[in-house]
């Protein structure tokens, strides 16, 4: 069992003891704990089960790369599912539960697929489930996603903050261990501005564990005097708890930076002109039977739980090899005075001076042995070995609590890979290293990231230091610097060579199906040997299609620990090189950021600004009910007392049609259009003929796409010979604007027009009904508001009520009606006046759902609704808008495609139906014959004419008037409604020009 | 993220303050033309793996259109223009010519 050493742990400070909680027991750790070590130290081996055959698992690494150890951390509206162990510092009141077993660790239902297993192998979702179809939807995805999964989604708000962080550097370096500090000397004394990045707590990296001296020092004690002298520079900013999540185009990295504070983290943004990738290596674990047991962890890890927490792994440790390296774990074991039972290395010789001192020890050393199985459940008993080269014959068997494995290291490739750098296949390495020569590159072609160290496939601390210089030199000219003349910190290592690794991708060699179909590649998802191999029998040649087949990779540890073995049986399957089956895409972030530190400070009410009107408040204040249109609020209604939303609707629009009413239509969109060519422009820009339009005068016009379809709509004022002002709908403002910029900077660039966009310059007031002009005159103006003055479609300026005022004669309603614009400053005093000129004549405010049945009584159209992108403005019966005689306009060449000339077109048309108290719903098909020929567009109940309306795009609609249509709209209901015009109210249009 | 120049106002910004506007240098086709002809006006794009001239907007500053010549499979860019061109400036050929040699501008 492990347990606590009595001395040791470079980490951990035995003085301040924590106290934390993990599956509701609470336990004792160290300050400088991670909870992984914590459990360790407190004898738990087991820290969760597996995804899909739920066998218990341990934890295996000591690092980000820890595929087993997810735990659920904190509670409440704090937790946070999938928290590696291995990268959790331990606090005080530290709160863990383990992920993925029910009803509880020691004793899980789902273990059961266990037993199972040869009935879930690779594809088994594909391939099990498909018939019948429904049983997928209602049994079997219900039951497995039950009983599978990683974690939990938190279930309340977050209630923390997150903010981003901007940076600009020269050189970003990322890693501070013994490469990354080394590449960032170079850098910082050259003068360059330095960002350096760590992403544990503290920095050394594996100088922590190894025994290396540089400089004369420890080298944990050099790496933060280094770290601490860099940091002190001006020019270097140095972040541990910092991680290096994704390398983007140009330069362009995100950082995950965990804080302890207001700000629980923070998203850095950075560019660099430079990135020096020192993220080391991951050691790759060994794939024989049981290598998932709980007891059996990564080599490294082992020999991290010593020297850094003072954990023991267990009295009795096996190390299994294919390389020098782990000899340093029996060393590091035996130093510690723990056993060693046994080395098993599966090379023919080890003759270097790591085996010679492990054997100097007293440590047992089996050459070409493997293991053949591990033998336990929640904890290890022993180990099986066996010849590597053979089937797995039981040799021996050696009881221990622990195994230790190396399969070799793997440089960490992911940020170099992330923007497009090559990765190049390295015999002697036995592993992908970065190709230098297919860097990412940056906005002039050149390449923008450098790996340095062991991310660079250099992996003994002479080399390391070598090649960070030369790394850091090199970032130091590409980001336009001169190098100081740095030298590489001197480094004194326990052995100056080691002997090459030998390719074990399975163990051993030729393991039976029995043991190959328990020899786990991925452990997060649960991939096997067999899986990979089983694919590769089915045809699976990629190493992607493997990858989404067999879920290989697919957890959230993204398959650190997993991909290099795993598509090195696909290659062996296939009998393919590995350089030639290749990698599958390393994609950000390097470990998982969460949604609250991507998202930032763009939540609640900061997510999307609201805009709002000048009269905003005023709504507010009398208890409107508000609607979202575009990014505005705009008041949907006003319910007085207890009168709901429908009643207060039916008010509003009779309120409009007897009395007066207003309508704060500040939201429309107002563009001014101005220019020697500005009609000449607005020509091209609308189907009507803007440039006749007279000074003082009005016209509606339609705006098209160069498809011919309607996408805007609205009335157009000239204001002197130059000058136009194009009202917008409130939706299309900025777009409106836009799209008039991009033709006249990108195709009629010659004509001489200036655009400004002054839709938040004015409120605008619409002031409707038959008493409208006596409200105007009640509130004193120098203007001549009568007919023959100011008829419908005019417009003049004046002063009302004291206010400079510009008053458009116009209608979206069908009833006398002013539209007044004024300064926005002046637009609330402008309301307040306007309210309490109209008050003897009863007048209301009314909202957007009144305007939208006013508007439908009068069967005028709004983009959006009677439009969606597919309708042209002889569908809706507005040709009379669409002019004959202009050589061009956007729109115009598209009109004469044969589709949008031909019969059968949906065509506008009214709807009434047939139980008049009946109101069609939105969007309701029309069936005919077994066809939808058509759906409803705006469907209303109207108080003016005390039935419900509606407007439809019905196929070849213009010539079936008095026709009857069906809508089903359920099984056992169907609409009947009759075709009608449009124009339901005040059809000849005088109620408006009184 | 890119990096883009607006070659009117000078500005170095983030992608972010600019808006795509898709290929660069379509002849407007309108009315008199050929359906072929319009229909390639609307909908037929290069798409090239490589070379590649587009048009981008400095929406979220000075606000100019302008053109950008870039590599869609290396993302450099090999420089920015002014909006006010219906084909690709002598200057631009040759920025491309120095970096990709083997490429040939299209007739």
């Amino acid at each position: 069992m492990t347990t606590r050493l009595s001395k040791g742990g470079r980490l951990i400070d035995r003085t301040r003891p924590v106290k934390f909680q993990f599956n509701g027991q609470y336990y004792k750790g160290f300050a400088g704990d991670t909870l992984a070590s914590a459990l360790l130290a407190n004898g738990h081996t087991t820290v969760g089960r597996s995804f899909k055959y739920h066998r218990p698992r341990g934890i295996v690494a000591s690092g980000a790369e820890e595929p087993n150890a997810l735990m659920g951390l904190g509670t409440g509206n704090r937790f946070e599912p999938n928290a590696r162990a291995t990268v959790v510092e331990l606090q005080d009141g530290t709160y863990a539960e383990s992920q993925n077993h029910w009803p509880s660790l020691a004793f899980d239902v789902g273990v059961l697929n266990d037993s199972l297993s040869k009935f879930f192998p690779a594809g088994f979702y594909y391939k099990t489930f498909m018939y019948p179809r429904a049983a997928w939807k209602h049994v079997f995805e219900p039951v497995i996603r039950a009983a599978a999964g990683l974690g939990k989604a938190p279930t309340k708000a977050d209630p923390d903050t997150y903010e981003y962080y901007y940076a600009y550097t020269d050189v970003l370096v990322i890693g501070a261990g013994l490469a990354g500090l080394t590449a960032a000397r170079q850098a910082a004394d050259a003068g360059l501005r330095v960002l350096i990045l760590e992403q544990s707590p503290h920095v050394g990296g594996r100088l922590n564990t190894e025994e290396a001296d540089v400089e004369g020092a420890p080298g944990a004690d050099w790496a933060r005097a280094e770290a601490a002298a860099l940091a002190a520079m001006p020019n270097v900013t140095l972040r541990t708890r910092t991680m290096g999540a994704g390398v983007y185009d140009h330069g362009y990295i995100l950082a995950n930076e965990r804080l302890d504070g207001p700000v629980r983290e923070r998203l850095w943004r950075i560019r660099a002109k430079q990135v020096v990738t020192a993220t080391g290596a991951i050691e790759r674990p060994l794939a024989f039977a049981g290598n998932d047991r709980p007891g059996v962890m990564l080599a490294s890890a082992v020999r991290d739980y010593v020297a850094l927490y003072g954990v023991s792994p267990g009295d009795r440790t096996v190390v299994v090899t294919n390389n020098d390296d782990a000899y340093r774990t029996a060393i590091a074991l035996k130093r510690a005075g723990l056993d060693v039972p046994a080395i098993l290395d599966a090379r023919p010789a080890a003759t270097g001076p790591l085996p010679r001192m492990a054997r100097e020890l007293g440590i047992r050393v089996e050459l070409g042995k493997g293991i053949a199985k591990v033998v336990g459940g929640k904890t290890l008993k022993s180990v099986e070995i066996c010849a590597h080269a053979g089937e797995g014959a039981v040799l021996e068997v050696i009881p221990c609590e622990c195994v230790a494995m190396s399969g070799g290291w793997s440089p960490i490739v992911h940020l170099w890979s992330h923007c497009g750098g090559k990765l190049t296949w390295d015999e002697d390495l036995i592993a992908f290293r970065p190709d230098l020569e297919r860097a990412p590159t940056g906005d002039r072609g050149q390449g923008f990231v450098l790996p340095a160290g062991a991310a660079n496939g250099y992996f003994s601390a002479t080399q390391i230091v070598e090649d960070a210089v030369a790394m850091g030199q090199r970032a130091v000219r590409e980001a336009g610097g001169s190098p100081a003349s740095g030298t590489a910190p001197t480094v004194t290592e326990d052995v100056t060579e080691e002997a090459p690794a030998m390719p074990v991708w399975m163990m051993p060699e030729r393991a039976s199906y029995k043991l190959r179909s328990k020899a786990f590649l991925d452990f997060q998802n649960d991939v096997k040997v067999s899986d990979v191999q089983l694919a590769a029998q089915e045809g699976y040649e990629s190493v992607e299609h493997t990858k989404r087949y067999t879920t290989l990779g697919m957890a959230t540890d993204q398959g650190k620990l997993s991909n290099i073995n795993g598509l090195a049986i696909l290659a062996d399957s296939l009998g393919a090189a590995i350089p030639d089956v290749g990698t599958t895409t390393f994609r950000p972030p390097y470990t998982p950021v969460t949604i609250g530190t991507l998202a930032g400070e763009a939540r609640g009410a900061l997510f999307k600004p609201l805009r709002k009107t000048a009269i905003d408040g005023w709504h507010e204040a009398q208890g409107a009910t508000f609607e979202p249109v575009a990014d505005w609020r705009r008041p949907f209604a006003y319910p007085k007392n207890g009168e709901s939303v429908h009643a207060a609707v039916n008010r509003e629009v009779l309120t409009a049609r007897e009395k007066v009413s207003l309508l704060d239509a500040s939201t429309l969109g107002k563009i001014l259009v101005k220019g020697p060519d500005a009609g000449k422009f607005l020509n091209l820009m609308y189907t009507n003929p803007m440039a006749g339009l007279k000074p003082g005068r009005c016209r509606y016009g339609l705006m098209l796409n160069e498809n011919g379809f309607l996408w805007d709509d609205g009335v157009v004022a000239r204001l002197d010979e130059d000058t136009f002002l194009v009202h917008t709908t409130t939706g299309n403002s900025d777009r409106v604007h836009a799209w008039f910029e991009e033709w006249l900077q990108t195709e009629w660039w010659d004509m001489q027009v200036y655009t400004a966009n002054v839709t938040e310059q004015y409120a605008q007031v619409a002031v409707v009904g038959p008493k409208a002009r006596e409200l105007l005159q009640a509130m004193g103006t120098d203007m001549d508001l009568s007919n023959d003055a100011l008829p419908f479609m005019g417009w003049a300026d004046g002063t009302i009520g004291g206010i400079k005022a510009r008053v458009y004669r116009i209608s979206f309603s069908g009833e006398l009606s002013y539209e007044v614009a004024i300064p926005a400053g002046q637009g609330l005093a402008f309301w307040e006046a306007a309210m309490e000129a109209g008050a003897p004549m009863g007048v209301a405010p009314y909202g957007t759902e009144a305007l939208h049945v006013l508007r439908a009584e009068k069967g005028f159209i709004i983009v959006g609704d009677e439009s969606d992108g597919t309708v042209t403005p002889h569908d809706l019966g507005l040709s009379w808008a669409v002019s004959q005689k202009k050589e061009d306009f956007i729109g115009k060449r598209a009109l004469e495609r044969a589709d949008l000339t031909r019969e059968g077109r949906k065509q506008l048309v009214g709807l009434e139906t047939v139980e008049p108290s009946v109101v069609l719903p939105d969007g309701a098909h029309a069936v005919e014959h077994d066809r939808m020929i058509g759906h409803v567009t705006s469907t209303y109940f109207s108080p003016t004419l005390g039935r419900s309306i509606a407007m439809a795009l019905i196929e070849g609609g213009l010539s079936r008037t008095g026709d009857m249509l069906e809508f089903p709209i359920s099984d056992d209901k169907t609409i009947r409604a009759k075709i009608v015009s449009p124009v339901f109210y005040d059809p000849e249009g005088a109620r408006q020009n009184v | 993220m890119l990096t883009l120049t607006c070659p009117c106002c000078g500005v170095s910004g983030e992608e972010t303050e600019f808006a795509p506007g898709g290929e660069a240098h379509l002849k407007r086709f309108g009315p008199g033309s050929s359906d072929e002809d319009f229909r390639d006006y609307l909908f037929q794009r290069q798409n090239p793996r490589g070379v590649h001239f587009e048009r981008w907007r400095h929406a979220f500053g000075c606000g100019k259109w302008f053109h950008a010549a870039r590599c869609t499979q290396t993302l450099e860019v090999f420089g920015t223009y002014p909006g006010q061109t219906s084909t690709p400036t002598p200057d631009i050929i040759a920025a491309i010519k120095a970096r990709r040699p083997e490429w040939e501008p299209q007739a």
